[in-house]
């Protein structure tokens, strides 16, 4: 533990990361937060949470690896398959009957997720009327989503997630292999928007029938987690939908009186009221 | 009451692979006088979320058993099972919190990460325990326990029913003691007294 990074220097770090350059990371659970951080040490080669921190103050260009690597962007295409199988037959019918169709992937990382929806949309033959709105924090994840290529060593695994999911065709057809990377077909990012938005300190800049913001919330303290999930009510229209990670739940938040579970138990709810 | 009356110890750490299942509920069954103490418990198993592990450990024990749910309050009197696919991490406040980051020995949930942190807030309250596996995940973790002034307990290797988890960690930091699988219990029962 020699190597761990202690709570009055993970406070000097993210003080420095506020006042510098804007980035508010004070709510976020702390025993993850100090686990990135001694990881970064190590990758990085800082001697000492000194060198570290006079980095920080002294590179402005260190900031975005900073922030990527503080941040955990672990992600992959139908993520929790079972969530997106009660999304082609629970929440789509529904979505179906509206005119347009507005979705927001709240802390979308690398795009996985989204690129697994607007599979799912194309697959109902719904998108050519819905508009994915992919955000996050990290300009360099979604960046990605732009390109839309995803590293082909993962393809088998998707390919799994996608029929579990309920997907009928073979996953190949959605994407042509070059050299280590599977490039996805460009009808599907035609539907996306990509910006980035910070949760913490952003606004609500839209209103959507969908918001999926998974595995976002769990680095969050109850206190901000509780702000965020008020910004999705607020972003939510009436009857709309929120889905949240495996891990994640709305039970005890504020909001929680306006929403109702699905039945199955799965992480999504509907905005009732 | 006088001071020595009751046990330092508030907090036990519990990391094995799947082989050390029975070992477990040897433990769970023991302990259930220790209403005192919480107790967390990581085992290396598959991805699926089923609530098998919660059931049989409820089966052998009169503390609560719970799946731990991200932010929770850590309760005293509680067997916390980590989830599968998730880091369990604590807080200082006393609370949980999971984390879907890198796997730790091909691990999530990795015992390392969760012995490391339980070392950061309970330091000389915390008791590791570490059990049969056939991996690196632990020896880390436990090491952090005893520089932080906790106790720990190694299985026996040799007659674990993978002795290299246990193994490596006597290998790198003095344990307090190395104890029978089956033996895990009772003595806890009386440290924890
Ligand atoms: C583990 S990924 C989740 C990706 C995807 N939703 C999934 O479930 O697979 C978490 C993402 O949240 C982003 N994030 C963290 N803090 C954020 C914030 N304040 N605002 C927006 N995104 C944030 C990170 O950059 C990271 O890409």
């Amino acid at each position: 533990m020699e190597n761990s990074v202690k709570d009055e220097e993970l406070d000097l770090l993210l003080d420095e990361l506020f006042r510098s350059y804007g980035y508010d990371f004070t709510n976020y659970a702390r025993a993850s937060l100090k686990r990135r951080v001694s990881r970064l040490m190590i990758i990085d080669r800082f001697p000492s949470f000194a060198e570290l921190l006079y980095r920080v103050r002294q590179d402005p260009a260190y900031l975005t690896r900073m922030v990527e690597e503080l941040t955990v962007n672990v992600t992959e295409m139908f993520r929790d398959p079972q969530v997106f199988k009660t999304i082609r037959e629970e929440v789509l019918p529904i979505l179906a009957t509206h005119p347009f169709i507005r979705i927001w992937h709240a802390g979308c990382a690398t795009g996985e997720e989204v690129y697994s929806m607007a599979i799912l949309l194309d697959e109902a033959n719904l998108l050519h009327k819905s508009l994915l709105y992919a955000t996050d924090l990290n300009p360099t994840a979604i960046e990605n989503i732009r390109k839309g290529v995803f590293p082909i060593s993962e393809m088998k695994q998707y390919s799994e997630n996608y029929i579990l999911s309920g997907g009928k065709h073979d996953f190949s057809k959605y994407y042509t292999a070059k050299y280590n990377w599977a490039k996805f077909d460009d009808r599907l990012k035609a539907k996306m928007i990509v910006a980035t938005h910070n949760l913490v300190s952003d606004r609500s800049f839209n209103e959507f029938v969908l918001i999926f913001c998974r595995n976002v919330l769990i680095y969050f303290d109850k206190y901000l987690q509780d702000n965020v999930l008020t910004l999705f009510d607020d972003s939510l229209e009436k009857l709309g939908f929120l889905v949240l990670g495996s891990k994640e739940n709305l039970r005890f938040s504020p909001i929680a009186r306006k929403f109702k579970q699905l039945e199955n138990r799965e992480r999504i709810w509907r905005k009732v009221m | 009451m006088a001071e020595g009356d009751v046990s330092k110890y508030r907090m036990v750490v519990i990391g094995g692979s799947a082989g050390s299942l029975d070992s477990i509920l040897k433990i769970v069954a023991a302990v259930q006088e220790a209403v005192d103490v919480a107790f967390v418990v990581v085992v290396h198993r598959g991805k699926s979320g089923d609530s098998i592990l919660t059931d049989l450990l409820s089966s052998q024990t009169k503390l609560v058993v719970k799946e731990v749910e991200d932010k929770e309050l850590i309760l005293p009197g509680t067997i916390y099972i980590a989830p599968p696919d998730y880091h369990l991490l604590l807080e200082n406040e006393y609370t949980f919190s999971l984390d879907a980051s890198e796997k730790v020995h091909y691990s999530r949930p990795s015992i390392d990460v969760t012995f490391e942190s339980a070392a950061l807030v309970y330091g000389p309250a915390l008791v590791g325990v570490l059990l049969s596996g056939a991996n690196a995940d632990g020896a880390v973790g436990l090491k952090n326990i005893a520089d932080a002034g906790g106790f720990t307990i190694a299985q026996q290797p040799a007659t674990a029913e993978v002795g290299y988890m246990p193994q490596q960690a006597i290998n790198l930091t003095k344990v307090s003691v190395i104890l029978e699988g089956e033996d895990i219990g009772i003595f806890l029962k009386t440290l924890l007294k």
